[in-house]
C-alpha cells in the first residue's frame, strides 16, 4: 500500500470567525479602528438598528490594539452618577454578551477588591461604596479580616509599607478574555453583512461644508454617510486631519504576565497607592498592570523601570509572588483625558462622532459604548449615557472628575 | 534603560527625571480677556503629535533644573535638548 500523503488525513479547516474583505466603494457608516469598541459598536448597528451596509476600518489585524493588550478588568463601581450609569449598563450587556454573540467569552464575575491603604483612602472607598450604593451598583465595604476571606493571598499584616486598612468590593465584577471578545464581536458582524477591512489605515477625510463625505485610505478612497473614530490611542492623529482640538494625550501603558500557575487568585485586586491590580487568567498567569509611562507616546512600549517598580508593589501585597516568573511584558497606547473620562459625541462636523478618552479603562466599556454609540449614529443624536461625556464639557466645566475618587484607573 | 541628556548635568538615566508635557505654551498675555473657549483651551487641551514633540522634562533626581527636549513620540528618541529661554531648535 502506498503510504498516504501528509496531511491527508487531517480535520477539514475550521469555519472562519469572518471575512477579509475588499473595501467597497461607499457606505452609510465607516467605522475608524477595529479594536473592540469599532467592532462592538457594528455588532449593535445592524442587531439594534439593522445599519448594515457599514465599514470597520482596521490599519493594522482586527484586536492588534489595546483591545488585545489589556488586562480585561470589567467593573462599574465608579464614583460619579454619569460614570457609574454607563458602566453599569455595560456590566449588563457583559452579563448576557455570551448568549448575544453565541460565542465564548470566558466571562468570570469573580469580583474586584480596590485596596485602601490610608485614611483617605478608606474615606474615598466608603464613600464610592456608599454612592454605588445608591445607583443600583453592588458595592460593600470589607475590613481586612473580610478582604483576606475573599482573597486569602492578600498581605494584610500591620507592618508591611502600606498596610491594607479593608478594601471596597463588587463581586459582579471580573475578566473575560480579550481576543475572544474581538472574535465574537467580528463574528457577529460579518455574519450580519458588515466589511471587516484590515490594513487599511484612514489617512485623511474629504469634506464639504460642515459634513465629512469619505475618508482616504492607503486602499482607496471611501464615500460615507457617516464617520465612527474609535482609533484609541491614534485619536488625535485623525481629529488633527479633520482640525478638531481633542483633549487628550496618548501614554504607552504596559501589562505583564507570569508564567502559568496553579490557581492561587481567586479574585481581581487593585491598589492606587501601591500602584497594582492582579487578576489569574483561565489559564494560570498572573495578569498584573501599573499606571501609564509618564511621556507621551505612540510606540506600544515603555521603560523598565515601570515593570520593577509594579513588580516591587506585587510583591509587597502577595509575598506569596516573589518566585514567579516574569513571563512577558508588552505595551498599548492609551488616550488619557484630563478627567479621566471618555469623550464621545458630537464634533464640528455634524456627520462625525468622536469617541475617544477611555484611556487605561474603555475595555470594560466595550458592549456599553457600542450599544451606545450605535444607538448614537442611528439616532444621530448622542445616547443619553453618553451626553454628559460631550466634548464640550471642557469649555462648560461640566466634568465628570474620575480621577483617584473612582477607585482610577482600569 | 534610556539616556537622556540634561544641558546642564550631561546624559542620565531616564528614572531621574520627570515629564512636563507640551513645551512652549505661554500663560495668556491678557488673562481678563479670554473667554470660556479660550480658558478651556489653555487649561485642558495640549498636542499631541505621532513623531516630533517640544516638550518640557525636569531632572528632579539630579539639578532639579527644568528644560525642553525635541522627542519622537513613536520611535522615543530624543533629537535634542535645549534650555527653556532657547528657541526650538531645527532638528533634521
Ligand atoms: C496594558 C493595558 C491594560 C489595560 N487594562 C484595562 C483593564 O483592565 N480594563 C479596562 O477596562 N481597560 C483596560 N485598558 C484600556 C482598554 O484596552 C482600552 O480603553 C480599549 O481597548 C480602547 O478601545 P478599543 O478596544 O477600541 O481600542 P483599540 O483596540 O486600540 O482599537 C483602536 C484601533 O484603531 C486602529 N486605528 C488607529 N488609527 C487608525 C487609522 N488611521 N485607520 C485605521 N485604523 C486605525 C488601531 O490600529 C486599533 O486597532 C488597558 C489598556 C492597556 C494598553
Ligand atoms: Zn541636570
Amino acid at each position: 500500500m502506498s503510504p498516504r500523503t501528509p496531511g491527508a488525513d487531517l480535520p477539514e479547516h475550521p469555519d472562519l470567525l469572518w471575512h477579509d474583505r475588499e473595501p467597497k466603494r461607499s457606505y452609510d457608516v465607516v467605522i475608524v479602528g477595529g479594536g473592540g469598541h469599532g467592532l462592538a459598536t457594528a455588532h449593535y448597528l445592524a442587531k439594534d438598528h439593522g445599519i448594515t451596509n457599514v465599514a470597520v476600518l482596521e490599519k493594522g489585524w482586527l484586536g492588534g490594539g489595546n483591545m488585545a493588550r489589556n488586562t480585561t478588568i470589567i467593573r462599574s463601581n465608579y464614583l460619579w452618577d454619569e460614570s457609574s450609569a454607563i458602566y453599569e449598563h455595560s456590566l449588563k450587556l457583559w452579563e448576557g454578551l455570551e448568549e448575544d454573540l453565541g460565542y465564548p467569552i470566558l466571562f468570570s464575575q469573580r469580583g474586584v477588591l480596590n485596596l485602601a491603604h490610608t485614611l483617605q483612602d478608606v474615606r474615598d472607598s466608603v464613600r464610592r461604596v456608599e454612592a454605588n450604593k445608591l445607583n443600583g451598583v453592588d458595592a460593600e465595604w470589607l475590613d481586612p479580616d473580610e478582604v483576606r476571606k475573599v482573597c486569602p493571598i492578600v498581605n494584610t499584616a500591620g507592618d508591611i509599607r502600606y498596610p491594607v486598612l479593608g478594601a471596597t468590593y463588587q463581586p459582579r465584577a471580573g475578566i473575560a478574555k480579550h481576543d475572544y471578545v474581538a472574535w465574537g464581536f467580528a463574528r457577529r458582524a460579518d455574519e450580519a453583512g458588515i466589511d471587516l477591512i484590515q490594513d487599511c489605515e484612514v489617512t485623511g477625510f474629504t469634506t464639504d461644508g460642515d459634513r465629512v463625505t469619505g475618508v482616504r485610505t492607503t486602499r482607496g478612497d471611501i464615500a460615507t454617510g457617516s464617520v465612527a473614530l474609535c482609533a484609541a490611542g491614534h485619536t488625535s492623529v485623525l481629529t488633527d486631519l479633520l482640525g478638531i482640538p481633542v483633549p487628550v494625550q496618548s501614554h504607552p501603558l504596559q501589562a505583564l504576565v507570569s508564567e502559568l500557575l496553579e490557581p492561587v487568585h481567586p479574585t481581581v485586586v487593585m491598589s492606587n497607592a501601591v500602584h497594582v491590580y492582579v487578576s489569574q487568567a483561565h489559564k494560570g498567569e498572573l495578569v498584573m498592570g501599573a499606571g501609564v509611562d509618564s511621556y507621551n507616546g505612540y510606540g506600544q512600549r515603555g521603560a523598565f523601570s515601570i515593570i520593577e517598580r509594579q513588580m516591587a508593589a506585587a510583591v509587597e501585597l502577595f509575598p506569596v509572588f516573589a518566585r514567579a516568573h516574569l513571563l512577558r511584558t508588552w505595551g498599548g497606547i492609551v488616550d488619557t483625558s484630563p478627567d479621566a473620562s471618555p469623550i464621545v459625541g458630537r464634533t464640528p462636523y455634524e456627520n462625525v462622532w468622536l469617541n475617544c478618552g477611555w484611556g487605561t479603562g474603555g475595555f470594560k466599556a466595550t458592549p456599553g459604548i457600542g450599544s451606545t454609540l450605535a444607538h448614537t449614529i442611528a439616532h444621530g443624536e448622542p445616547h443619553p449615557l453618553v451626553a454628559p461625556f460631550t466634548l464640550e464639557r471642557f469649555v462648560t466645566g461640566a466634568l465628570v472628575d474620575e480621577h483617584g475618587a473612582a477607585a482610577v484607573a482600569h | 534603560m534610556q539616556l537622556i541628556a540634561c544641558p546642564w548635568c550631561g546624559p542620565r538615566e531616564e528614572v531621574e527625571f520627570s515629564y512636563g508635557g507640551q513645551a512652549h505654551v505661554p500663560h495668556p498675555a491678557a488673562p481678563a480677556d479670554l473667554n470660556d473657549e479660550e480658558w478651556a483651551h489653555y487649561v485642558f487641551f495640549r498636542a499631541n503629535p505621532k513623531g516630533r514633540f517640544a516638550e518640557r522634562w525636569n531632572h528632579s533626581a539630579g539639578c532639579r533644573r527644568w528644560f525642553n527636549a525635541v522627542r519622537d513620540t513613536a520611535t522615543y528618541r530624543f533629537e535634542a535638548v535645549y534650555r527653556l529661554d532657547d528657541p526650538r531648535p531645527v532638528t533634521p
